[in-house]
């Protein structure tokens, strides 16, 4: 039963077992469930065991249940397509008015059935989705938000709740695993004595007992646990491009390294300004100046770029890369605040050490010890991050 | 539909959502533990106490500290007390049953009836803490060494578990849960759950304070959003002074209860321009 339904939760990355499957099974074969509502809670609850694969749940469901391929990957890469407003070009009169003409509820459905179209002939991709991606269509058509019915929380159907995608926003997939790199963060730790006294101090009893004349007495210590927070900020995009699998692999050695207290990490385009990038896509910003009130200034910052820009970008007011950022403050008063606040922080480059002889990573190389992202001067950069200032 | 799977209907004070209600009644009826994840203040650890009143079965919570170790919840030999017994005590040493302590686990199998078990915050302890339990959770079943003797459960307990994600837990464990992760709750439902705890609060009031707390939870910045418990001190504290509607918004009067953190009551105050820049405010404004 439904087995076709496992597989593509096993193909949307949802890691279901067979021991899950047959605890699913055994559920409906006790006749808990009566309609597709009920099945959607009780599969749920069996087979998804965080909230970050809520979202893949929710693809595969409306996927089985409808039977219209929405691979999300695809999904968000028309969306991409959908920001640039350039693409409206495309379009010709008649379209457009046609487009602004219909409603909300117009506008989504005719862009599922645009989107299942593209899926099914390859090469008028683009031509379908541009023909129904007007703006209209990414902010508030396909987006959860646009599709969500909202307070009504009784008796909707199944396959509407696995259509609004609320859970979109706790997906966190994506890693490679990369030992050597691991290996050489695992230097990044400073054991700290914190916590209930729960170690015995061996030491320590056998003299205090000897000195109570042998009388036992015990002495106890608190257990050493790694104190260090990472904050990783990756330049993505333009001239990085050649070095993203490089960056990707250091981000999945980190990511996946337990041992830190906390990790953190934001994405920026060439210089940091006013905001930084929660995603690689850099769609969702959170202030730079908030960040820096936010986190401790004993975080260890390790910054990934090129540092390689026009000079302009890195020195002039509203110098940024992208017109729209209007920055105010030049770039380089933005690193050295991030220099000033955070006590330990290092930058990576990916550029080999005699191309570093370019202006604007030279005055980078000022504000931060730069290091080339080699394993060699990873562990050299690491070394630099431990040491006190 | 079979009889005996909607068990589980809420209890009067706890406001549930479907797919929660669901979730109980899954766990329930196959036998296995529910864990429950969701942002702080949205009643994971009251969900228990719910259930156990719902079905009018008695509770055992078991609290998780660090330096939880998994053997506690089943039991303890406590040789220290048999050591102490050994020199000074009239107690005989050589019945060693007598310093077996049972823990939470151990008291939750040896009820005569069912029970309701809570695990509370199990993320709290050692990485390697879910999976000593896991024979102990699937089988229900334990041995206890030092008297050669198996425990294993009367009744099988409805084992609720809850975490706030700060560690991962182990796959092995996942996979013999039922899991469900409790949203923050939207001004409907808010308000349902605000009327069970006080249910004789004014609407213009509760509709006022509701639109100011989920104006107040979009702020970004803030290191801890406030969250159901809050709102409800905040509106017990509204009550008790007596504030009237219109002052809600605009001033939000006593909002050191729903801000616990100095650095978000700071923020709070800088933002809305309360405060005319004071030491904090220097250090920020050199900034710009």
């Amino acid at each position: 039963m439904f087995t076709n339904f496992f597989y593509i939760l096993r193909e949307k990355k949802v890691p279901v077992s067979i021991t899950e499957w047959m605890t699913l099974m055994e559920a409906l074969s006790r006749g808990y469930i009566s309609n597709l509502e009920e099945f959607y809670y009780l599969a749920r609850a069996i087979l998804v065991k965080s909230e970050g694969h809520y979202d893949h749940y929710d693809a595969a469901f409306q996927q089985y249940f409808k039977g219209i391929e929405t691979p999300a990957e695809i999904s968000e890469q028309i969306l991409e397509w959908l920001k640039d407003s350039t693409n409206r070009k495309t379009l010709t009169e008649e379209e457009r008015a046609m487009f602004d003409k219909m409603d909300l509820d117009e506008l989504i459905r005719e862009f599922e059935k645009r989107l299942a179209e593209q899926t099914e002939q390859h090469d008028g991709g683009n031509r379908w989705i541009g023909r129904g991606g007007t703006s209209p269509f990414g902010h508030s058509g396909y987006h959860p938000a646009g599709i969500r019915v909202g307070g009504e929380s009784g008796g909707r159907h199944a396959i509407q709740i696995a259509q609004e995608r609320r859970f979109q926003n706790y997906r966190s997939d994506l890693t490679l695993d990369v030992r050597q790199i691991k290996m050489a963060l695992r230097a990044l730790r400073q054991l700290n004595r914190i916590g209930p006294e729960d170690e015995l101090d061996l030491e320590e009893t056998i003299d205090a007992t000897c000195k109570n004349a042998g009388e036992l007495e015990f002495v106890w210590r608190q257990s050493r646990k790694n104190a260090v927070k990472v904050l990783l900020l990756m330049d993505v995009g333009g001239s990085m491009t050649p070095f993203a699998w490089l960056c990707s692999r250091l981000f999945s050695a980190a990511h996946s390294s337990s041992h830190f207290k906390d990790f953190k990490y934001l994405y920026f385009h060439n210089c940091i300004y006013d905001g930084l990038y929660l995603d690689v896509a850099r769609k969702e910003a959170v202030s730079t100046d908030l960040l820096l009130r936010v986190l401790e200034s004993d975080y260890k910052v390790i910054l990934v770029g090129d540092a390689r820009m026009a000079t302009e970008e890195l020195t002039q007011r509203y110098g940024a890369i992208n017109y729209y950022e209007q920055n105010d403050t030049p770039g380089l008063i933005w690193l050295k605040r991030i220099a000033d606040h955070f006590d330990h922080c290092i930058w990576l480059n990916p550029e080999a050490p005699s191309y570093w002889s370019h202006p604007t990573v030279l005055m980078i190389g000022k504000l931060f010890p730069m290091y080339e992202l080699t394993m060699d001067g990873l562990r050299e950069g690491i070394k630099k991050l431990v040491v006190k200032k | 539909m079979n009889n005996n799977f909607d068990q589980f209907q809420g209890s009067p004070d706890y406001v549930i959502s479907e797919s929660l209600q669901n979730a109980v009644n899954v766990s329930m009826a196959l036998g296995k533990p529910l864990l429950i994840r969701g942002e702080p203040g949205t009643g994971k650890t009251r969900l228990a106490h719910s259930i156990a009143r719902g079905l009018e079965k008695k509770l055992f919570v078991w609290n998780i500290k660090s330096t939880t170790k998994a053997q506690e919840g089943l039991y303890v030999y406590d040789t220290v007390q048999r050591l102490n017994d050994s020199r000074f005590g009239d107690r005989d040493v050589s019945d060693i049953r007598q310093y077996i302590k049972l823990g939470k686990l151990g008291q939750a199998f040896t009820a005569l009836d069912q029970v309701v078990l809570l695990i509370d915050e199990i993320d709290k302890a050692d990485i390697e803490f879910p999976n000593d339990l896991l024979n102990e959770l699937d089988e229900m079943i334990f041995y206890i060494n030092e008297i050669d003797e198996t425990v294993s459960a009367i009744h099988r307990p409805i084992a609720v578990i809850t975490s706030n994600a700060e560690k991962e837990l182990p796959d092995a464990f996942l996979r013999r849960c039922i899991f469900h992760y409790i949203e923050f709750p939207d001004a409907a439902l808010m308000e349902e759950i605000v009327r069970v705890h006080l249910p004789d609060i004014k609407d213009n009031l509760l509709g006022e304070a509701l639109t100011t707390f989920y104006k107040l939870r979009e702020v970004d910045g803030f290191r801890k959003k406030p969250s159901t418990s809050e709102l409800i001190d905040w509106l017990q504290a509204l009550i008790a002074g007596g504030i009237p509607v219109d002052r809600v918004s605009n001033e939000i009067p006593f909002i050191g209860t729903l801000l616990k953190k100095e650095t978000d009551y700071d923020y709070f105050l800088t933002r809305t321009g309360r405060k005319l820049p004071g030491k904090r405010g220097d250090t920020y404004g050199t900034l710009h």
